[in-house]
């Protein structure tokens, strides 16, 4: 399976079409088979995972059997024994050997080296070829791709069960799986992708299915207009994408492939003003389609779908598409960006600003699909900021465990909001624990994973980044972002107990308050979603479980499992460079950083569970309402965007369109339609009327003229003919006589 | 046959058929008309066996022949159509008989 991984994206591709060609025709409108196409898909993952996993193991005992196998049979000098030997060895001692494969393990780690190397499974064809160049597109399947493929179909499964309910009897019910259908094709495309030019397509894809199904209710103007946005500010970032590819094509000796370019960036075979600059275009593309600052105005107003997508699209897999391409190109990035030995890098500066600015957002929002989206971005921002300070295994924790809880969070929110009919939780919730006590409390798990509690999933996650950022980098480490991300959390913590607070505390309002219609739970098709993200928001942390510190008690068996089969093992990935370390489990500031939240959360529970602190600042001092004002318009992005970018651009240009319609366009048109008439006319006079008229006039004449000489002698007298028959032999025959 | 009196039967044939032109153009009578077609035609009767006799060639009898069952027909016809026209009109004038006129 392992081999043939590349038909997990081609399932999903055909339920698109089948969906779009029969599903209207279906019992249940097409639903069924994207369900069971991703279903399929989601098992055939789950197959590949367990197979890479024995990949990765079969490669450890493989690394350490030759080991032991040269220093024992160094002396035998002996092929047919030593062969035999080599057989015995590894039949018979197996126990022995994961014994001593996991004590030098973490030792050898610790230094920056894997102990062995991973092969991945690298599959290509020809796309086409010019002028000598091949374009191939194919799989690359390692750590990063077949996690991906378990998180993208697994969150896909649960959000196709969820919207049988949620979109029931939508308009375009048939449309909207069909979509989710090909959205789930492409982002598994996109994961085991193995050449950059795939990879450009499927990003592409994956940014149309998002157009596609942001806009799903296209109706209502502000819904086509999310859908307008989240497309133009991709196609901002998509021209850097498609700019650091093509540098990395010649950087490369004309190569689109990914283990090609990763492993010269690593060997440094291409220069580093080079790497540079097409780290920095890709990092445009990361800004636009991961929600990073300044780039991250869509994502909120990308709310505008339903909620199932926000949960699978804007939360939990395609914004995670632009941290998995750093990851996947992350030669390029740890050697472009020094990463190994700096203390500030750019990436890692916009994560930081992402994760600060978009919590700050989200302190202001009262819909409560916007406070998570916010909170997306700010998750996000740790993911980059994370890649940022070399803590690749950290990253790519987060995004797994943030899936999880995140669209925990999304499909909770839905839940909710599908039986108020609203998503305002200023006016229209409060109180909802009482009449939705399931979601509540799968809400509450993930919100606590969210905030970073013990032992919740998000409580390792974000501690191995905060590690990470204390420890890696060069002299002095990343102390900055260490701060940033502790700060990250503080907020964090609080706008989600505010979030929780508005929601699920305090008295009813506005349709929750409706005595006709109460609030009731949801049905079961949107709870068991929920309970199984709920349950994988608690257990996934614990996956990657540090046996270092205070945890050292930990069975080496069960450590750190997530970097040992995920984190890619090779020449193709900075870690067989000297200055690549793992961060390891730092009990300081896990506790600081627990403490941190625990303020956060105390403190918005003084605030508004209590009414304790300076209740009303805004309307009373006036930097607390200027501030106030700021997060609200968002720190004047979008007046930024649309009213000073684009609307100081739009003014001349389209004043340079109108004169260049005027006077350039018209002129040639006005040109062109009178040179037209003119020759027109003369053609009407010269050869309209004067050949052509003439020729068929003429002909009526002469035909008139020689029947009317004609007819002169058509007498009707039979002698006349005769006669004239009589002459004309007599003529001929004189003829013939003169001539012959 | 020598050259003299083939001359004579062709002068013969030649006065027949300057008579049966004639009698063509010139008479009113539309039966007279066709007893003067029988005149043109047996001229060529008489210049084709006078050719023939001079040649000794049986084919020019053949084709006299043939003439005459033709003229026989053709007088036959001529003749109903005359009759015809006389009872339709009341009268064989060629004069009268100008329908035809373009």
């Amino acid at each position: 399976m392992l081999e043939n991984a590349w038909i997990i994206p081609l399932i999903p591709a055909a339920s698109f079409f089948l969906i779009l060609f029969f599903g209207k025709r279906l019992p249940r409108k097409g639903s069924e088979i994207g369900i069971a196409a991703v279903a399929i898909a989601f098992v055939l993952a789950l197959v590949v995972n367990v197979q890479w996993f024995q990949r990765v193991d079969d490669a450890e005992h493989g690394a350490h059997a030759t080991e032991t196998h040269d220093e024992g049979g160094a002396d035998e000098h002996g092929l047919g024994v030593a062969g035999l030997a080599d057989g015995e060895q590894a039949a018979a001692l197996p126990s022995t050997d994961q014994l001593a494969a996991a004590a030098p393990a973490p030792a050898a780690e610790d230094e920056g080296h894997s102990a062995f190397e991973v092969e991945p499974v690298h599959r290509s064809w020809t796309w086409w070829s010019s002028g000598g160049t091949e374009f191939t597109a194919g799989m690359l399947l390692d750590g990063p791709g077949v996690l991906m493929l378990f998180v993208v179909t697994l969150i896909s499964l649960l959000v196709h069960v969820y919207s049988t309910d949620y979109v029931h009897g939508d308009r375009r019910y048939t449309h909207y799986f069909a979509f989710l259908s090909l959205f789930t094709a492409s982002m598994l495309g996109f994961v085991i992708s193995e050449s950059t030019l795939q990879m450009l397509t499927m990003w592409e894809l994956v940014g149309l299915c998002s157009f596609a199904l942001i806009g799903h209710w296209w109706e209502e103007k502000p819904n086509s207009d999310a859908a307008l946005k989240a497309f133009l500010t991709n196609r901002v970032g998509d021209m850097g994408l498609i700019i650091g590819v093509i540098i990395l094509f010649f950087a490369a000796d004309q190569s689109f492939d990914i283990l090609t370019i990763n492993q010269m960036a690593i060997g440094g075979d291409i220069d580093h003003l080079l790497l540079l600059v097409a780290s920095c275009s890709l990092l445009a593309a990361v800004m636009s389609k991961s929600g990073q600052f300044i780039l991250h105005t869509w994502l909120p107003d990308a709310m505008a779908g339903p909620t199932p997508v926000s949960a699978l699209i804007h939360a939990a897999t395609m914004v995670v598409a632009g941290i998995f391409m750093i990851g996947r190109l992350y030669g390029v990035f740890f050697q472009g960006l020094s990463i190994g030995t700096s203390n500030v890098n750019l990436l890692a500066v916009i994560g930081g600003v992402t994760v600060v600015g978009g919590a700050g957002l989200a302190f202001v929002q009262t819909d409560i699909k916007k406070v998570l989206a916010y909170s997306t971005v700010s998750q996000l921002g740790y993911m980059a900021m994370a890649l940022g300070v070399g803590a690749w295994t950290a990253a790519f924790f987060h995004l797994f465990t943030h899936a999880m809880f995140k669209a925990g969070l999304f499909l909770g929110s839905g839940s909710v909001a599908h039986s108020v009919h609203s998503f305002d939780m200023v006016k229209d919730m409060g109180g909802m624990r009482r009449f939705m006590p399931k979601t509540y409390a799968t809400f509450l798990i993930c919100t606590g994973a969210l905030i970073g509690i013990f032992p919740l999933a998000g409580f390792w996650s974000k501690d191995e980044i905060l590690a990470g950022a204390s420890q890696l980098g060069g002299d002095g480490g990343y102390k900055a972002f260490l701060v940033v991300g502790i700060i990250g959390a503080f907020m964090t913590a609080a706008y989600m107990t505010r979030c929780i607070y508005l929601t699920f505390f305090g008295e009813p309002r506005g349709a929750a308050a409706d005595p006709h219609h109460p609030p009731h739970e949801s049905g079961p098709r949107i709870l068991v979603p929920l309970y199984i993200l709920a349950g994988l928001a608690v257990v996934t942390g614990f996956t990657n479980l540090p046996n270092t510190g205070v945890l050292e008690f930990v069975p080496d068996s069960l450590a750190l499992r997530f970097e040992h089969f995920y984190e890619p093992k090779g020449s193709y990935f900075p870690s067989v460079l000297e200055t690549f370390h793992h961060p390891t489990f730092s009990i300081g500031i896990a506790l600081v950083s627990t403490l941190i939240g625990l303020l956060g959360i105390g403190l918005a529970y003084a605030w508004y569970w209590k009414g304790l602190g300076p209740q009303g600042i805004t309307q009373r001092s006036r930097l607390a309402k200027a501030g106030h004002t700021l997060l609200v318009e968002k720190y004047y992005f979008d007046h930024l965007y649309t009213n000073i970018i684009a609307g100081g651009v739009k003014g001349p240009i389209a004043r340079a369109a109108n004169w260049t319609n005027q006077h350039v366009i018209d002129a040639v048109v006005n040109l062109a339609g009178r040179a037209t008439v003119g020759v027109g006319r003369w053609v009407y006079d010269r050869i309209d009327q004067g050949v052509i008229d003439k020729v068929v006039l003429g002909s009526g004449a002469a035909a008139e003229g020689s029947g009317q000489g004609l007819r002169q002698i058509q007498t009707g007298r039979v002698q006349q003919y005769a006669a004239l028959l009589f002459i004309g032999a007599a003529v001929l025959a004189a003829v013939f006589i003169i001539v012959i | 046959m020598d050259d003299l009196l083939l001359n004579q039967f062709l002068l013969l044939g030649a006065v027949l058929f300057c008579i049966g032109v004639y009698g063509v153009i010139a008479r009113k009578n539309t039966v007279l008309v066709l007893m003067s077609i029988e005149l043109i035609l047996n001229s060529v009767n008489i210049n084709l066996i006078a050719f023939g006799a001079m040649w000794g060639d049986i084919a020019a009898s053949v084709f006299a022949l043939f003439v005459i069952a033709v003229a026989a027909a053709e007088v036959g016809v001529g003749l109903a159509i005359v009759l015809l026209i006389y009872r339709n009109r009341r009268t064989v004038d060629l004069d009268d008989l100008a329908q035809l006129r373009g």
